[in-house]
């Protein structure tokens, strides 16, 4: 799990798959790696496994297998505390579930939601209606 | 109670039911990419499209795998002709313009809402593990579809106009969605699917809340068309076919 932190998401990089939540869990026997993936048709699944698959080999963990495993279904609640200030570092909001929206660049929840989908499948648009910047919201799902 | 065995036959085709609707839908929403009224409708009709497909994927991998030929979902996508594709009528009308395109879409992520739902507890593992991963997104696409269908119903005189338009278009294939035959009974007989008529209540009320808040009146529906559960498609589905396998059948088995 330690060496697989160091494998950054394709298109979050500032986060790893570990701190999104979508390495599951690692198995010794058999030797297994789970992941989950974030959307049934989300394009970073497959460069999420080659990535992981490119660390294990590196590291000389040729044995192991990749599963994907689909249930429990990946929710945001699975992103780490650390995965979240990262988010936020990185200037996308992360998923608050019940909590108001706040801006990352200024930190304001005087915000509102231009669009439900933003650049991947994964995060809303959103603006702040204080600094007037536009900035990615990590859906809550 | 008799446990009803459900042969390998019936299980692929209800899988192909449903992977069938997504990958259709998925197909024809992806026609908007590059062409919508704006670039966050854009973002937001090609990441539906984007979900559906992968929807899709894992259903019809799933249907190849309960066929047992070795087929996965490139070969069941790509290599079935008009006949073999077992979509409702729904999903593979044409776009028309956004107001007909949302009207499609709150019709079928409301029924595909209500049917993956139920889905979750289905006793055959994977279509409840998959249902469980897409009931998710497909909640979304419906509370995008009802945002819309209230902002545009409630809008101004032309975006009502352009959405009942296309409402009108799309009711006569709300039925079919809704109807039981031999093999939905089969399947709900074996827990593993759901008997489509019992969804139709939920169906109705959340149309008659969204309707309600856009300020629209449900017309009385006209006779349902059907007949896509068995194959019988509309003319559309081999245009939206055949621009979608094209490349495959013509570089077969090609790889990037």
């Amino acid at each position: 799990m330690g060496l697989l932190s160091s494998v950054p998401d394709p298109e979050i990089p500032a986060l790893s798959v570990v701190e999104l939540g979508i390495v599951r869990a690692v198995h010794l026997d058999p030797p297994e790696v789970h992941i989950t993936p974030t959307y049934s048709g989300c394009p970073a699944t497959l460069a999420i496994e080659a990535a992981i698959r490119r660390c294990l080999d590196d590291h000389g963990l040729e044995s192991f297998s990749i599963r994907t495993v689909l249930s429990p279904a990946w929710t945001t609640d699975w992103i780490t505390t650390e995965g979240r200030q990262k988010l936020r570092a990185y200037g996308i909001a992360p998923p608050d579930p019940g909590k108001p929206v706040a801006c990352p660049q200024c930190g304001s929840t005087h915000t509102e939601e231009v669009s439900r989908f933003g650049s991947t499948p994964c995060k809303a648009q959103w603006r702040c209606l204080e600094c007037l910047e536009p900035f990615d919201r990590f859906k809550c799902h | 109670m008799t446990e009803a065995v459900l042969s390998t036959d019936q299980l692929t085709q209800y899988l192909l039911r449903l992977g069938d609707d997504s990958l259709v839908l998925g197909q024809r929403l992806s026609e908007w990419c590059g062409h919508a009224p704006s670039i966050e409708l854009d973002l937001s009709l090609a990441n539906v499209a984007l979900d559906l497909i992968g929807q899709a994927t894992l259903l019809l991998n799933a249907a190849g795998e309960a066929e047992g030929q070795g087929r996965d979902a490139d070969a069941l996508a790509f290599g079935r002709d008009v006949m073999s594709f077992r979509n409702c009528l729904l999903v593979e009308q044409p776009n028309g313009d956004f107001g007909q395109t949302i009207a499609r879409q709150f019709l079928f992520s409301s029924y595909q809402f209500a049917l993956f739902r139920h889905l979750t507890a289905s006793s055959n593992t994977a279509v409840a593990e998959i249902c469980a991963k897409a009931v998710k997104e497909t909640e979304y696409h419906l509370q995008l579809a009802s945002d819309w269908v209230v902002r545009l119903g409630d809008g101004t005189d032309e975006s009502r106009e352009r959405l009942v338009a296309g409402f009108d278009w799309h009711w006569r294939f709300v039925g079919e969605m809704f109807e039981d035959d031999a093999l939905s009974e089969a399947v709900a007989a074996a827990d593993i699917g759901v008997l489509p008529s019992t969804l139709k209540s939920e169906f109705d009320s959340r149309l008659e809340a969204v309707f309600n808040d856009a300020g629209l009146e449900i017309p009385e529906l006209p006779r349902s068309i059907t007949g896509g559960r068995e194959g019988h498609h509309s003319e559309h589905l081999g245009h939206l076919l055949a621009v979608m396998q094209h490349i495959p059948r013509t570089y077969p088995g090609a790889v990037w």
